[in-house]
């Protein structure tokens, strides 16, 4: 199979992708082929034998039946679906099996944003970066609902579980920016969960890794939070500007007093910042649902004051 | 003509099921099956009405990315509804307990179903189970998705213990109906009604009857398993609780895939009276579809892994539901093939119910031929849970089920109400439909392969053309539709009177008079031949 987007596919850029769209364009042919035969004898027969004023009151012709022809139609479509399957089989063990020197990134699904962490010591949110030309095992599991990792330039897609482990892998043929869907429906922000998978050359990801593993360097810790706000997807359901989303706005908080769900008020400083990120659940603005998933292991001590810093530069007291 | 030429103050011939008594309770209380079924057939046309109504709002918010009519969460609401609507409050019903009500006594010679106080009673239940949907709907609705997988229905904040329990109750309703209609073709034929002289609609009814009594009690199980741990916190599903969601999958798929073989299976049946009564010949290997009827109900029962490729079951398990899967498209064939192989020196007229038939030929040899691409193993895995599944199984359930129901109505309308409808607006609403399910649907085939995901409000600007276009076939759809409701409807007064065999058909329903006696024959009809001999007299 070459390279290029088809009309029925998007780029194949896995070494898996090109035996799996062959696959499909072999039943693709077969099935149309199977499709034209029926609609056209359908529609030769309707015409060749439409009812007539000469034949109207003819007395019907007995047609026997043939047991070879029932025969025919019935071990040909067998023999074909026989070959398909363990065509299909074969694809599967390759998808399921992952090689042995796979390098690993531990993903992790929640409501409503990926996140990738790496042995190295990188994390990053909603974008994962790998070399070319690389095994990639990919150990998967939610903090939540059910999700579902899907690339489709790489033909892959595993579901994402609360309770147990998934492991899916590839290895990208293609340096580029390639999408990663959610597949399985997980509310609200189900269609706003989309990542990218960016594949970069082994020198690029060995730059990569080295900075990702230590993501402020050079920055103040504003500006390392303005990074950190669309990094780690608060941006998901926090906005900067003033108007509401599924979490209060950032904007013009720090140092207000907000009142909560349970009927108090709270002021906003750096510990209810702090709390708000480790245990949203504990005092939950009135007017939004609790929620935010927490960030308990996700961030650093840190990346928590960068965070800290960027809402108290965005106005307030 | 030979029946009985008293007619009554509309001119159909009297006495007749729907005139001989008058009066809404006399609608309410009716033990007759007719009756029943034309209940039955005004509940699904409502329940038709509004998930057409959810699916017309989803696809205008999908026009264009981004907001246009409704944001996330009613979107969300908006598809679990549309799902839930048309899968347990019309498709389930919509054959089997309307038309099926209407035509399985008429076809078999007898003179009700088997216990009509139990069929009265399944509507009734149809009735209240509907209304605890309908209570799900006005009290802020649910946004599970229609196959309500945990942990997420267990965490979701909506309605989804009061939908679940208006699902649970429609089972049983599923049930009843279907134990009576087994019961009915055992006991209740004409003599010489034999079983290799059933009509191929009962053959199928056969079939559907025996998975609606099997797999139904298992859904029923597991809602009740979902609301005790809503309710009471048992963990079976929520792994939060100690249970695991995946089990879920298992036991709502043990349901719900034979429930698409309840859905798919009375639309064969259609399919096959059709093209006999517009080809005037025998369907080609009676034997083979009928028994394709019975393999196809027990196959669905040993396939609900496929769709669970992507869930964390074992391989093994996966290429064991694979493997099963192929089987499935084996007795489809042998009725695509026999259907076709029917036409071959038959006696064609493309009156509407026969376009219909044919319009199935198409979308169901599409639906089927794509489910290729799903039961493959490595294609599947790309292919789930994309915008490809939901075109195959629109292509199947409304591309089949629906159009297979749309031309049994027409076929059966004249039989029902003793009248014709327009033959220029059924062309006309024909076409509008088939073009527009078309446009729609086979649109969404592409960009499901192409990577777009379901149940998304919004989406990648790569899509935009695509989702447009499939939003234009459903507007030409919803028009092709509202056509044929406004000249069913204005037929009902103005439609030409027809005598009790419009079509020529063979079966034994089209030999008493239009509408039919209220104790469907003047005297017991007795089987000499086959259900399809079209050189006997006629009537």
């Amino acid at each position: 199979m070459d390279t290029t987007a088809t009309f029925w596919l998007p780029t194949p850029s896995s070494t898996i992708a090109g035996e799996i769209d062959l696959l499909f364009y072999v039943i693709f042919y077969l099935t149309t082929f199977f499709f034209l035969l029926i609609v056209s004898l359908a529609t030769y027969f309707t015409i060749k034998y439409r009812k007539t004023a000469e034949n109207e009151n003819d007395p019907m012709p007995f047609v026997g039946h043939s047991r070879l022809l029932e025969a025919t139609w019935i071990i040909i479509p067998t023999a074909i679906v026989m070959v398909l399957f363990f065509w299909g089989f074969r694809g599967y063990l390759r998808l399921s099996i992952v090689p042995a020197e796979a390098m690993q990134v531990k993903v992790t699904g929640q409501k409503w944003f990926w996140s990738f962490d790496y042995p190295e010591g990188a994390s990053t949110v909603n974008e994962m970066v790998a070399p070319v030309g690389r095994p990639v095992r990919l150990l998967m599991s939610s903090k939540d609902v059910i999700h579902a990792f899907f690339v489709p330039a790489f033909r892959i897609k595993k579901d994402v579980l609360p309770n147990r482990y998934g492991v899916s892998w590839f290895e990208a043929n293609q340096i580029g920016v390639y999408d990663l869907f959610c597949a399985e429906y997980c509310g609200s922000k189900h269609s706003q969960m989309i990542g990218k998978v960016r594949i970069v050359s082994e020198q690029d990801y060995k730059v990569w890794l080295e900075s990702a593993s230590d993501l402020g360097k050079g920055l103040t810790p504003v500006q390392y939070g303005e990074k950190l706000f669309q990094l780690k997807a608060c941006a998901t359901c926090h906005t900067i500007d003033g108007s509401s989303s599924n979490g209060p706005t950032f904007q013009g908080i720090f140092g207000h007093e907000v009142k909560l769900a349970n009927g108090s008020s709270v002021t906003v400083d750096e510990n209810y910042i702090r709390e708000s990120i480790l245990v949203p659940s504990a005092k939950v603005v009135a007017g939004f649902q609790p929620i935010m998933p927490t960030f308990q292991g996700i961030l650093k001590d840190k990346e928590i004051d960068a965070l800290v810093a960027y809402i108290q530069s965005l106005g307030g007291k | 003509m030979s029946y009985s030429p008293a007619v009554d103050d509309n001119g159909l011939p009297s006495p007749n099921y729907l005139s001989s008594e008058k009066g809404l309770w006399s609608w309410l209380s009716t033990l007759d099956h007719k009756r029943i079924g034309i209940l039955y057939l005004i509940g699904i046309t409502i329940a038709f009405f509004l998930g057409g109504v959810f699916a017309l709002l989803l696809r205008l918010e999908l026009f264009f990315p981004g907001q246009q009519l409704v944001g996330p969460d009613t979107y969300n609401k908006l598809f679990t509804l549309h799902g839930a609507v048309m899968v347990f409050l019309f498709i389930i019903p919509s054959i089997p307990a309307a038309l099926g009500n209407f035509v399985l006594p008429l076809q078999l010679g007898a003179k009700d179903v088997a216990f009509p106080r139990l069929n009265l009673a399944s509507w009734y239940i149809y009735v209240a189970g509907s209304l605890f949907a309908l209570y799900a709907l006005v009290t802020g609705g649910v946004d599970t998705g229609w196959t309500f997988y945990t942990p997420y229905s267990t965490s979701s904040n909506t309605a989804v213990i009061s939908i679940t329990t208006g699902a649970f109750i429609l089972g049983f309703s599923s049930i009843f109906t279907g134990m009576n209609f087994i019961v009915t073709i055992h006991k209740l034929r004409a003599p010489g009604m034999t079983w290799d002289r059933l009509p191929l609609m009962v053959w199928a009814l056969y079939g559907t009857a025996l998975i609606q009594v099997l797999a139904t009690p298992v859904l029923a199980i597991t809602l009740a398993l979902l609301i005790m741990e809503r309710t009471l916190g048992v963990g079976i599903f929520d792994p939060a609780m100690g249970g695991d969601p995946v089990l879920f999958q298992h036991f709502f798929w043990f349901y719900s895939h034979p429930a698409v073989y309840i859905m798919i299976l009375p639309g064969m049946g259609i399919i096959s009276e059709l093209i006999a009564a517009f080809s005037k010949r025998e369907i080609v290997g009676y034997k083979f579809v009928a028994g394709s009827s019975l393999a196809i109900a027990l196959l669905g029962f040993l396939v609900w892994g496929h769709h669970m490729f992507t869930s964390g079951q074992s391989e093994l398990a996966s290429a064991i539901f694979s493997f099963l899967t192929f089987f499935v498209a084996i007795p489809s064939a042998i009725k695509v093939f026999n259907w076709t192989a029917t036409l071959y020196k038959g006696r064609i007229s493309l009156e509407v119910p026969m376009l219909y038939a044919l319009g199935f030929l198409f979308l169901f040899a599409i639906g089927g031929l794509t489910g290729l691409f799903l039961g493959t193993l490595s294609v599947d895995i790309h292919l789930h849970d994309t915008y490809f599944i939901v075109a195959h199984f629109h292509y199947v359930m409304m591309g089949g089920t629906v159009i297979a129901l749309i031309g049994g109505i027409h076929y059966w309308w004249p039989k029902m109400f003793g009248r014709m409808y327009s033959q220029f607006w059924g062309v006309v609403g024909f076409i509008l439909v088939f073009v527009g399910f078309n446009v729609t649907f086979f649109s969404q085939f592409i960009m499901g392969s192409q990577g777009m995901p379901r149940r998304y409000w919004d989406y990648l600007p790569q899509f935009q053309r695509i989702h447009g276009i499939s939003t234009v076939g459903a507007m030409i759809l919803g028009t092709g539709l509202f056509i044929i409701a406004i000249y069913l409807i204005a037929s009902l007064r103005r439609g030409t009177i027809v005598g009790p065999n419009p079509w020529g058909a063979s079966t034994l329903e089209w030999e008493t008079t239009s509408p039919p006696h209220p104790h469907n024959f003047e005297n017991q009809p007795v089987v000499t031949g086959g259900p399809y001999d079209f050189n006997k007299p006629r009537v």
